[in-house]
């Protein structure tokens, strides 16, 4: 790799656009395959993206076949029957393997009473500082605080490249021309301030459906994630053992953590207020707790409450697409997308092959990210290996098609609280119906035209104007999707459809800018007849 | 969110410049951080979690500014209380050991 001082001109084999977990994964499996590679994070790679501050569950299965069979089993029904047994497979080999190296990395896994390591659950900032220092042992070059703006493609339409800015100091543009691209820029939460979430802002769609790429399964996009009310903490978990109470304490018929959190909503929405009181955990768990997931507790010890004693107002944020399973769609399994050159990992892409209709939570999104970044980035270096050496000569041209060059000055923020109140609000997107969806995609639609005539000011005001862009046509994939999906399946809840329809067991594909569309798409794994009627 | 850059601890080494993903902070020459972009500030901890001297805190509240007494934070203990608890201060090193194993299937 050769770079310019003076001009923050880079050339690499492989760009990866996105530090979190599968970014770094696909950065590190890229530069192992002889790539060089450059990995942009638009904060830090380390802190950036969901997992980072969380801790995360892992899908992790050892290789005994009955358990597996178990595993890929417990989700189908769950999942809507959407999801590829196949994909399911692989995703179990891979995280098998791949967790074998963190253990070689020396994240110090716990060992139980038999001593055997368990690896069914990373701890956050110690995996992604681990990840940041394996990924510059292999001779990645990491660039912080360098959101991507624009991809470049070459006559053909292949991706070649990018082009971003330096946000910190004197704000500066890069470009970086690559040969294959990886977009792992993680979901879109609309900047919720659920726990890690605000750096997702659905860039990456909006990067690679200006070159035409697709998504698959915008639908899946309503997860919303249970935490204090006071609190960014949306780790759900250890509500296993809520209930749920009115202020006096009295309990609410039917509210509950998995079963029951649209009861939970409603009350919301109404303004009641709902408490949660963790008093049906035993004193052993209690104990375990607080070194399970250490950052449940800041929430809690930093107000002076006892979660399992003492009741506490809760809320529901939304979490969007970084728990939902929709994303990029993917064509192949090297993770390549619908464009050439352009590959997707993690949360950025659809995980309906995994999960289907119904958020995986954090174990299996974990599992998902490791995997899809390693194949995303064996694809990518792949890819670039036979490109041929005169790739970087080939002339390249921006595809930024959100305009942001018209005469209007842009209101980023405005523009951002009014998607919000599109989308957050439980009323129109965590129980969906036609006539709110249409209400809401007419203003949509009217933000995205607005976008066409306005410009940002500064050029630290053109990442904050491209998140804006990214969440307006985020939200319309998804209000358009949830629109063709004309029932209710998984976490897609369509009031006036609340039963599933056998004949639409297919995926909802999306794209376009200007103009948004939806088509129905069956695979092979659809054909197969449910485990119900095989049995 | 973010409240503290305690100005008798911090070294001024613009770690939490660095490692912020939400650009929070600005360095200043010759001087500590200072909290730029408070509005952006996510409720991380991450911050927290890096800074070498425990001279961060994050208050728990994500959507509101609250007023912090420093010399309160460090009686109660709260000062640097994420980074020994995940193992990250000095002598805490190995001492986090994850139980989830126990608590949640994977």
């Amino acid at each position: 790799m050769t770079s310019s001082r003076h001009s923050d001109s880079l050339q690499a084999d492989v760009l990866v656009i996105g530090g979190g977990p599968a970014g770094a994964w696909a950065a590190w499996q890229a530069a192992r395959d002889g790539a060089s590679v450059v990995l942009a994070d638009k904060g830090y790679v380390g802190t950036s993206g969901a997992t980072a501050p969380s801790g995360t569950g892992v899908w992790y299965v050892p290789p005994e076949p009955v358990a597996r069979e178990n595993a890929l089993a417990s989700r189908e029904a769950l999942g809507g029957h959407l999801a590829d047994r196949d994909w399911g497979r692989r995703v179990l080999d891979q995280t098998y393997e791949n967790l074998q190296r963190v253990a070689d990395w020396g994240y110090p896994f716990p060992v139980d009473d038999q001593g055997v390591q368990r690896r069914t659950s990373l701890q956050g900032p110690e995996y992604m500082k681990l990840m940041r220092r394996v990924v510059r042992q292999v001779g990645v070059t990491v660039l912080d605080h360098s959101p991507a703006l624009e991809l470049l493609t070459d006559g053909d339409g292949a991706v070649v490249g990018a082009r971003g800015i330096h946000r910190q100091g004197e704000v500066r543009d890069w470009t970086v021309r690559a040969k294959a691209v990886v977009i792992a820029t993680g979901g879109c939460a609309f900047l919720s301030k659920a726990l890690g979430c605000n750096v997702l802002t659905g860039d990456g769609y909006l990067l690679a459906a200006e070159t035409g790429a697709e998504l698959s399964g915008m639908e899946f996009s309503n997860a919303y994630g249970l935490g204090p009310a006071h609190s960014s903490v949306t780790k759900s978990a250890f509500y296993r053992w809520a209930t749920f109470r009115y202020a006096d304490g009295s309990l609410i018929e039917g509210a509950g953590s998995k079963h029951g959190r649209s009861v939970i909503a409603r009350h919301l929405q109404a303004g009641t207020a709902v408490h949660a009181l963790l008093d049906l955990a035993n004193d052993q768990e209690r104990r375990d707790a607080r070194s399970a997931q250490p950052n449940f507790f800041l929430s809690f010890d930093r107000i002076g409450i006892d979660p399992f004693t003492q009741q506490f107002p809760v809320t529901l944020r939304l979490e969007g697409t970084v728990r939902g399973t929709g994303g990029l769609r993917l064509v192949d399994e090297r993770c390549a997308t619908t464009v050439p050159g352009l590959f997707a990992a993690g949360d950025a892409a659809t995980r309906e092959l995994v999960c289907g209709a119904f958020t995986g939570g954090g174990s299996h999104n974990a599992a998902w990210a490791t995997s899809s970044g390693t194949w995303a980035g064996a694809g990518a270096a792949a890819h670039a290996k036979a490109d041929g050496a005169d790739a970087h000569g080939r002339a390249a041209r921006s595809e930024a098609r959100a305009a942001l060059q018209g005469g209007r000055a842009l209101d980023s923020l405005g523009l951002i609280e009014a998607v919000q109140r599109e989308v957050l609000p439980y009323d129109r997107n965590l129980f969906r119906d036609p006539v709110t969806l249409r209400d809401s995609l007419v203003r949509l639609d009217g933000y995205w035209e607005h976008l066409q005539h306005a410009t940002a000011g500064t050029p630290a005001d053109r990442l904050r104007a491209r998140e804006a862009a990214a969440m307006v046509a985020t939200a319309r994939w998804m209000y358009r999707s949830a629109l063709a999906r004309d029932e209710s399946r998984g976490m897609h809840k369509r009031v006036d459809r609340p039963a599933s329809d056998p004949a639409q067991r297919h995926h909802v594909l999306s794209g376009g800018l200007d103009a948004v569309w939806t088509r129905a798409h069956r695979t092979a794994a659809h054909a197969q007849p449910l485990l119900a009627e095989a049995a | 969110m973010i409240e503290l850059v305690s100005e008798d601890r911090c070294t001024g080494c613009d770690l939490c410049v660095q490692v912020c993903p939400t650009h929070v902070f600005d360095a200043v020459p010759g001087g500590i951080p200072v909290i730029a972009r408070k509005s952006d500030c996510q409720t991380c901890f991450m911050c927290e979690a890096w800074c070498p001297v425990d001279a961060l805190y994050v208050a728990p509240f994500a959507d509101e500014e609250t007023a912090v007494d420093e010399a309160a934070l460090v009686d109660g203990g709260l000062i640097g209380s994420y980074r020994r608890t995940i193992g990250w201060a000095p002598g805490t090193r190995g001492t986090a050991i994850d139980l989830s194993y126990r608590l949640l299937r994977g």
